[in-house]
């Protein structure tokens, strides 16, 4: 199914977010997400569904003042 | 500073972005020897992974970090960006920028004692970037906040303490809370300047990342913080309209003019 990732589009086959990162090549990284503008806990992220055409966006540190 | 129960190792408080290079941000933690270091969040590539390697270095500093909202206009993205923070950096402090001007970089006091509420009640120690105004000052504190952080000037300006008149206000009516000056500080004098006003630290990013020499600035900026807070401490004395002679006048030789 097609989603938005980081407001790009991406064809990925699984609908369950942990596997969806995984197969974006995020692995272990120290990432956090939100679906459709709401945070989603790494620990929430085995049964969490998406829906076709949700936006994703997976964060991670930056620098910052 | 003591703020949230933690002792902070000084009370200077430093930016890791707008450096040249990792090794000048690393070189200048180290110089400035910072009690925290600010941090942020952005979308990650999978194909780039940066945030991944920033992290390493970051983590290797051995400096507390106090990750920030930067960038978020409404309540919503500063609190949801403030729980992707807590996750990324395994901490519950969170610089909380709400900004309302974009010429200014100017909070928006309404949202930022909302988001205040919302997030302290959800756990979190909130450090809100604020103005000298006092009424939003007391909002904050109601809200849970256990600390202020009043803009100096506006962010990136360089222009120092720009209202003295109204951070005085705000520290004299407030005398226990822990106060940062965040944003606006350019110069060492402008940090010394704000310890002798009674501040407890500062928080100052481009002024070392845009200098000539960060290193060397950073290293400045430390002990100006030193500077000011001794001069603190050690009273300063009261102003006055008319000169007063230092040199004692009694036994002083008639001569002619």
């Amino acid at each position: 199914m097609e989603i938005l990732v980081n407001d790009e589009r991406r064809d990925v086959r699984s609908g369950v977010l942990a596997d969806v990162l995984a197969e974006l090549g995020f692995g272990s990284a120290r990432i956090a997400t939100a679906v459709d503008g709401a945070f989603v806990p790494a620990s929430a992220r085995e049964n969490f569904r998406l829906e076709p055409g949700c936006r994703l966006e997976i964060v991670a540190p930056m620098q910052g003042g | 500073m003591r703020a949230y129960g933690h002792d902070f190792a000084s009370p200077l408080l430093l930016g890791t972005a707008l450096y040249d290079s990792p090794a000048v941000l690393a070189d200048s933690v180290r110089a400035g020897q910072p009690g925290a270091v600010t941090v942020s969040l952005r979308r990650e590539s999978a194909g780039q992974l940066a945030g991944q390697a920033f992290w390493t270095l970051v983590r290797d500093l051995g400096v507390p970090v106090l990750p920030n909202t930067a960038g978020c206009h409404g309540v919503r993205e500063a609190v949801t960006t403030a729980q992707m923070a807590r996750e990324v950096f395994g901490t519950n402090w969170i610089k909380l920028e709400v900004i309302g001007s974009g010429d200014l970089l100017q909070p928006d006091l309404f949202g930022l004692v909302e988001a205040a509420r919302l997030l302290t009640e959800d756990g979190f120690q909130v450090f809100p970037y604020t103005t000298e105004d006092l009424v939003a000052a007391e909002r904050l504190l109601r809200a849970g906040c256990e600390v202020l952080m009043p803009w100096g000037a506006p962010i990136g300006s360089g222009r120092g303490l720009n209202n003295l008149f109204g951070l005085r206000a705000l520290r004299a009516h407030f005398p226990e809370i822990p106060m940062v000056i965040d944003a606006g500080i350019g110069r060492p004098s402008h940090v010394a300047a704000a310890f002798e006003m009674g501040f407890d630290a500062v928080l100052l990013n481009t002024a070392v990342a845009k200098a000539g020499d960060p290193v060397a600035m950073a290293r400045a900026f430390r002990l100006a913080c030193e500077v000011g807070r001794l001069g603190f401490e050690a009273g300063p004395m009261p102003e006055r309209d008319m000169a007063v002679p230092s040199t004692p006048t009694l036994g002083r030789a008639m001569l002619d003019a």
